[in-house]
């Protein structure tokens, strides 16, 4: 689960980062064509008209190119300041091209050219495409990795008047990590044009970051900044107000310290709060793996080893439902798992009858035994998956709904994690309805209260016994449609869950579902409370010892039951 | 059903002279027979021949405990394992200044993970007669403790299985980690030396096999011992019927405590005569599948039958080794689990047990005209629940 999570971030950060990059590209696109289609048109046209909003910058930029023609780090440093500071539709492009190494020199005719994408020259100061390959005396402007941070924030300030309200959200983001003092100015008039609530506030934000951290600034500015970086918190708030420069006015610092005692206790509220999230997930999905073992042990008094490979093959029925799904009609994808649900049920419950009616009936009231057989079918349904579809993991795909991920204050929520909880309470309602309203589940609480009495009543003792075992079997279906999702589907997916399912059950209390679902959701929690003071191998152990504890304390588990039913 | 018979009855004699002719024969038949010889043991064959030994002695431990006790222990594994690494650490101490580093005092490992001082409880482990004090001491004293807590509060069947299986899988993730101090997920391997001779040495290893078949002999008769004394009797009727022995009078969770914390110690001699015979242990040693199987073995033997035990323990092994390799090996699995399978359905006694059933059945025919089929000795075994 925990690979899983590190590469949905992995997976989350690539996308992000993937966007800016199309952003980029497509900003420049927008500029290029205008100019290309100039070009093409009249080769020879006058250098300002095409492109350039204002021309009054144009000997800004041009004065501000000539930094670059020095090629020394320091003077590239200054160009680069100069050229964001022009604001000119043009500084994105070309602060890009000196960032990809497409920003060119000629010292013979005192001209910057960049490349576009396609190598095609262009004229920096003006924007027309140059003659030919332009000047024979053509450098690269060299770059390092100071320059390379100087880049990145000088493009952080002048995406600030990007057209896309996320972008210039991005962008604010950006500034307040780098707190560059040079995107002041860009800031400034990001500010006084934006409409956008929540990118006002992250421009707000970033502006009180750079103040905090420049020179100058009044205190009285640093003051207000303090504040508003208060109201922020967060983690990136902290390191934003720990690392004050020297020379920062004693009331500020005395401000900023009363601001992180704050932030601190209340990224403390957050913490406990991501924890308390987490060991729900953590819950729901051992309360997936754990419910129909609640039927077949809790209920029936069976001891299914097998139960596992249930799991995995309601995962493996996900895997191939999508396959089929991808071969002949795409446009499906999205339903795909509501389409596994019931699929996977019915095959886990069938192979669930087989394996009563083959092996457990048997077996009846020799519990040691029924262990042992179904662990040596757990084997062979292992063995099974293993030559059918080869040792590896299998990929299951997410459906565009259950992707991504949102935030509540600083909490951050992925949307698969959350259909998972809602999924599982579903599941679990369910059942309790089926048990408590339906004449199968009367059927089934009849046999296992009073077996002998049930069969006198003209129950077929038999055949609920192979339906109660087949519903026990598809809910573990079910929960590895669920866990395809979150876990690598390979045939060992069952094994993990095992152990933990039956410690959720045993820990809450053979024979009562709501046991299952308090124990599932107290050891999830748990967990996720120790894991940040001792790792989460030592919190495993640790739980795992912990039961132990319990069952000698209370061996019948949380929610005993009480009455003749403990006799049955 | 058990009958009150001699420590040694005619099973156990034969399982004795078996014993001894091969722990006798195939030293000498690797040693002193020269390889051209049809009678020659291959060098291979004499560590994977004590290897099996072992096996024997940890189903015969189980079998103590389940075929006699009704303790169905899925984690005996764990106490295996954990009197291998006593074992282990005692060899990595004999390694000195030859390994890798070069470290007088300090295992590889450590040198590795940049640690400057040996952890106490690697101390005095360079002394043979400590580690071997803490073969039988370690084991011991983890099934002790868990023992008392669990029988004290009356956890039995399923339950104890679980937990039990719960107990080994915990050890293993902690045994996994690199800072518990047992070499991590690489284990302990590399050894050298044992008590001065060379690990790898030939006559080394045909010491180590007669050795491992004598601790196998030994706790044999220990536990013949005390499966037909008075104790043993008591222990019957525990598994037959706890409540109803407890209500005679009798402490059932103190006969329980002291079988399952001398099985325990049998099983961590075992695993300590596995150790250098392997030449490794690691954490896998301790995963909850290797002790379900060692459960198997003695389902397979017979549970209940100890001779029985030894004997399922070697043949399903030497039918792992032979069917591991080659164009069988994807079907192991399938076998092995359908094995599993099988004698649950078809051989409940197991086969030596299924073998004396047969013959009482014989003998109690040729005695008296037939009256009522005699019950399955694992009738009454059936836990009432």
């Amino acid at each position: 689960m925990r690979r899983k999570s590190e590469r949905l971030v992995l997976l989350l950060c690539a996308l992000a980062f993937g966007a800016a990059l199309a952003g980029g590209a497509s900003a420049q696109t927008q500029i290029d064509p205008p100019a290309a289609a100039e070009s093409a048109a009249a080769p020879q046209a006058a250098p300002d008209v095409p492109s350039a909003p204002q021309p009054a910058p144009l000997t800004g930029l041009a004065k501000a190119l000539e930094h670059f023609l020095a090629d020394d780090f320091s003077e590239t440093d200054a160009g680069i300041g100069a050229v964001a500071a022009t604001g000119d539709a043009r500084a994105a492009a070309i602060i890009e091209a000196l960032q990809d190494r497409r920003l060119l020199f000629s010292v013979q005719d005192k001209k910057v050219f960049y490349k576009d994408k396609d190598d095609k020259l262009f004229d920096a100061a003006t924007g027309s495409a140059a003659a030919g390959a332009g000047p024979p005396d053509l450098t690269n402007v060299r770059i390092n990795n100071r320059l390379r941070r100087t880049i990145d924030a000088a493009l952080g300030g002048l995406r600030l008047q990007a057209g896309d309200a996320n972008r210039r959200f991005e962008a604010a983001q950006a500034v307040l990590k780098s707190r560059d003092e040079n995107a002041l100015p860009a800031l400034d008039a990001a500010l006084a044009k934006e409409t956008d609530a929540r990118v006002k506030r992250a421009l707000g934000q970033a502006r009180a970051a750079v103040i905090l951290h420049s020179s100058e600034g009044s205190e009285a500015d640093k003051l207000a900044a303090v504040a508003t970086i208060r109201e922020r918190g967060g983690q990136e708030a902290l390191n934003l107000l720990a690392s004050l420069p020297a020379g920062t006015p004693p009331a500020v610092v005395g401000a900023a310290r009363d601001a992180v005692a704050s932030i601190q206790s209340q990224l403390a509220v957050w913490a406990t709060a991501q924890n308390a999230w987490y060991g729900l997930s953590l819950g729901s999905v051992l309360l997936l793996a754990a419910i129909g073992l609640a039927i077949t042990f809790g209920v029936m008094g069976v001891i299914n080893m097998a139960h596992g490979e249930m799991v995995m093959i309601g995962a493996y029925v996900t895997f191939v439902v999508q396959e089929l799904i991808r071969q002949h009609n795409p446009a499906l994808f999205d339903y795909s798992l509501l389409i596994a649900v019931p699929a996977a049920f019915l095959i886990a419950g069938f192979i669930g009858i087989l394996i009563e009616q083959g092996i457990i009936r048997f077996l009846y009231g020799r519990p040691l035994e029924t262990l042992l057989a179904t662990w040596g079918l757990s084997l062979v349904l292992q063995q099974a998956v293993r030559t059918a579809f080869g040792p590896t993991n299998r990929e299951v795909g997410a459906p565009s709904w259950m992707s991504g991920a949102f935030e509540v204050g600083h909490l951050s929520i992925t949307y698969g994690r959350l259909w998972i909880i809602c999924f599982t309470l579903g599941v679990f309602l369910l059942l309790l309805a089926l048990l408590r309203y339906t004449r199968l589940g009367l059927e089934m609480r009849a046999v296992t209260q009073n077996r002998a009495m049930a069969a006198s009543m003209g129950i077929r003792t038999a055949r609920v016994d192979a339906l109660t075992f087949g519903l026990g079997s598809g809910i573990a279906g079910i929960a590895g449609v669920a866990l395809s999702q979150i876990d690598n589907v390979s045939p060992n997916l069952g094994q993990g869950y095992i152990i933990d399912s039956f410690m959720v059950v045993v820990f809450g209390g053979v024979g009562n579902l709501w046991g299952t679902l308090v124990g599932a959701f107290s050891l999830g929690i748990a967990n996720k409370f120790l894991e940040p003071y001792a790792g989460a191998v030592l919190a495993k152990i640790a739980i795992l010892v912990l039961i132990i504890l319990f069952i000698q304390k209370r061996p019948r588990g949380l929610f005993a039951l009480k009455g003749r039913a403990v006799e049955a | 059903m058990l009958h009150r018979a001699g420590i040694l009855d005619r099973g156990a004699w034969i399982f004795i002279a078996i014993l001894a002719a091969v722990a006798i024969a195939v030293p000498i038949l690797n040693l002193f027979v020269p390889p051209s010889s049809p009678f020659h043991v291959p060098s291979y064959l004499v560590p994977l021949l004590g290897k099996y030994v072992c096996y024997a002695l940890l189903a015969l431990s189980i079998d103590l405990i389940w075929g006699y006790a009704g303790i169905l222990s899925l984690g005996h594994g764990a106490f295996f394992a954990l009197g291998g690494y006593a074992m282990g650490m005692y060899l990595m101490r004999q390694i000195g200044t030859r390994g890798v580093y070069a470290h007088p005092e300090l295992p590889d490992f450590m040198v590795f993970l940049n640690w400057t001082e040996l952890p106490v409880y690697w101390y005095f482990f360079d002394k043979f007669w400590y580690a071997a004090i803490m073969i039988v001491l370690v084991p011991g004293a983890l099934a002790f403790v868990f023992g008392w807590f669990a029988f004290r509060s009356r956890v039995t069947g399923v339950y104890l299985s679980i937990i039990t299986q719960a107990l080994t899988f915990a050890l293993m993730l902690g045994f996994f980690r690199n800072n518990f101090g047992f070499g991590g997920n690489n284990g302990l391997t590399d050894f050298k030396d044992i008590l001065g001779f060379n690990v790898q040495a030939q006559e080394t290893r045909a010491a180590l096999f007669a050795a491992s078949c004598a601790a196998l002999a030994l706790c044999f008769l220990i536990c013949r011992a005390l499966v037909t004394s008075r104790f043993g009797m008591v222990l019957v009727a525990i598994r037959d019927a706890e409540p109803r022995t407890r209500f005679l009078g009798y402490r059932a969770e103190s006969y329980k405590l002291f079988a399952f914390t001398l099985s325990a110690c049998m099983a961590g001699v075992a695993g300590a005569l596995y150790v250098p015979q392997v030449g490794i242990i690691n954490p896998s040693e301790f995963s909850p599948a290797n002790s379900i199987e060692a459960v198997i073995w003695v389902a397979v033997g017979g549970r209940g039958t100890l001779t029985g035990a030894a004997l399922g323990a070697v043949l399903v092994n030497y039918a792992r080794t032979t069917f591991t390799s080659g164009f069988l090996a994807p079907y192991w699995l399938f076998m092995l689990g359908g094995l599993f399978i099988a004698v649950t359905l078809f051989l409940p006694r197991g086969i030596v047990g299924t073998w004396q059933w047969w013959r009482e059945r014989r003998r109690e025919r040729s005695a008296h005209a037939p009256t009522s089929a005699a019950p399955p000795p694992d009738a009454a075994a059936r836990p009432a629940e």
